[in-house]
């Protein structure tokens, strides 16, 4: 056994694990994190997304152990005070989800990529959640999201999402 | 699916590492970032008895000038590659290749040196440390050597690195103002490449006057296609030319057949691609 200290969501913990544990298992079994889903066990569905240090990671392809001192955040981790995230908010508007399954995991990632990319063009979102699967949608409504949640996070964009761009902005 | 048991432990330095593996016997096993490793052990198709996590040794990372070459860390993430403007400027090749890694989270944990350690062949480093004649530096119990790219690979899965030595460092010369392209073809997001070409051209007046040729998944390692180099200096870059000289990608190679892709069909890929490579390559 090996202590593992992690922070997950803002929340301090320290457990004694298996080295063989994987985050997503540690994470789901031990910590109770059960928004962040076990989809194909093999590296590929990115189902299980979260981001380690800040940045977005496979947790079935991290080992606990690897992520003691670190700082995980889960879906369960980005609303605030009773609001959703503004990706949570665009998966909702733009209806980017059918059964749910990949919605953690994509979330997670479009998260990740509009920090390192805040205005994607379609093929750079299709690039930037290549390491997440979806089986029911095709992806369209999912790239729209993510394209209307970099919109609303833009610097001075209007909190208000009911409120028409060009009037809060003043006009073109 | 959940791995063996092992033991694990996470030193803070090479040597540490390296008494790790002494200890640790012909079971251990070195974790660079998991990312070929996990999956492996996963399936259960690995069962070391002790795991050596190299994520704790912060020499291992970074990416620095080194006179006239760039040098980069085993442990140095993909991501951290393609973000890094020495590598941008001097050694476009590898961050074009590294772009075409898997996906975003995997580039976020794999390393340049975990991935040149395992040595996939269908991996798309290899042919890039070959073409660009990289020197890897290789630290063991004995103190470090420094091997050429041409003397790393042995086999499928296979590099000279010893059973109780690390691969610290990877260091390339500067291919400042050349032009340079990865060619990489699968079918799906996330596939490795069925066959890639890596080339790097500079050409000077509207001549070839150097090429830098490297294949993926051409045979047990990673090749280095000198008959495309040769064919290709001198010439000039166009069209006709090139698909002259890609006539040569074939030579010296032995093109698994596997369920992505016959041998015959690899060997038309690799020609194919090296033609398209040299052409985005020359600009």
């Amino acid at each position: 056994m090996a202590e593992v200290r992690v922070t997950v969501d803002g929340v301090n913990y320290t457990d004694d694990v298996e080295p063989r544990t994987l985050l997503v298992h540690h994470l789901r079994e031990r910590l109770g994190k059960t928004g962040t889903l076990v989809g194909c066990d093999t590296s590929n569905c990115g189902a299980c997304t979260v981001h380690l240090n800040g940045q977005s990671v496979k947790s079935c392809t991290v080992l606990a152990v690897q992520a003691d001192g670190a700082e995980v955040t889960t879906i369960e981790g980005i609303a605030r005070d009773g609001q959703l995230h503004p990706v949570q908010e665009a998966f909702n508007e733009f209806h980017a989800l059918q059964c749910g399954y990949c919605t953690p995991g994509m979330i997670m990632q479009a998260i990740d990529l509009l920090g390192d990319n805040p205005d994607p063009d379609e093929r750079e979102v299709r690039e930037g959640i290549e390491g997440n699967l979806c089986r029911c949608t095709g992806y369209q409504n999912i790239v729209r999201a993510v394209q209307g949640a970099a919109q609303k996070m833009k610097p001075g964009a209007p909190a208000d999402t009911e409120t028409p761009v060009g009037v809060a902005g003043g006009g073109e | 699916m959940i791995p063996s048991k092992f033991d694990y432990v996470k030193p803070a330095s090479v040597a540490d590492a390296v008494a790790a593996l002494e200890q640790g016997g012909e079971d251990a096993k070195i974790l660079a970032g998991g990312h070929s490793l996990i999956p492996v052990l996963r399936l259960r198709l690995a069962a070391p008895t002790l795991l050596v996590d190299l994520g704790g040794i912060a020499e291992l990372r970074g990416i620095r000038e080194d006179g006239d070459r760039v040098t980069i860390g085993a442990m140095t993430t993909y991501y951290d590659v393609l973000r890094d403007d020495l590598v941008k400027e001097h050694v476009t090749l590898l961050a074009q290749a590294t772009e075409t890694v898997a996906d975003g989270q995997v580039r976020h944990r794999g390393t340049l040196g975990g991935s040149l350690a395992h040595a996939d062949p269908a991996g798309d480093l290899g042919a890039v440390a070959l073409a660009l004649d990289a020197e890897l530096t290789i630290a063991g119990p004995g103190g470090t050597r420094t091997v050429p790219a041409s003397e790393f690979f042995e086999g499928l899965f296979t590099t000279v690195i010893g059973e109780t030595e690390i691969l610290t460092q990877i260091s390339f010369p500067r291919y400042t103002g050349w032009g340079s392209h990865y060619e990489k073809f699968n079918r799906t997001a996330q596939a490795w490449s069925m066959c890639a070409v890596a080339a790097a051209i500079r050409v000077d007046g509207g001549t070839i006057a150097e090429a830098r040729v490297g294949l993926t998944n051409m045979g047990a390692t990673p090749i280095r296609a000198r008959g495309v180099e040769q064919a290709l200096v001198g010439q000039p870059a166009t069209a006709d030319a090139v698909r002259a000289a890609a006539e040569h990608a074939t030579e010296g190679t032995a093109a698994p057949s596997d369920a992505d892709a016959a041998s015959d069909y690899r060997e038309h890929l690799a020609k194919v691609l090296t033609g398209r490579a040299v052409m985005a390559a020359a600009g």
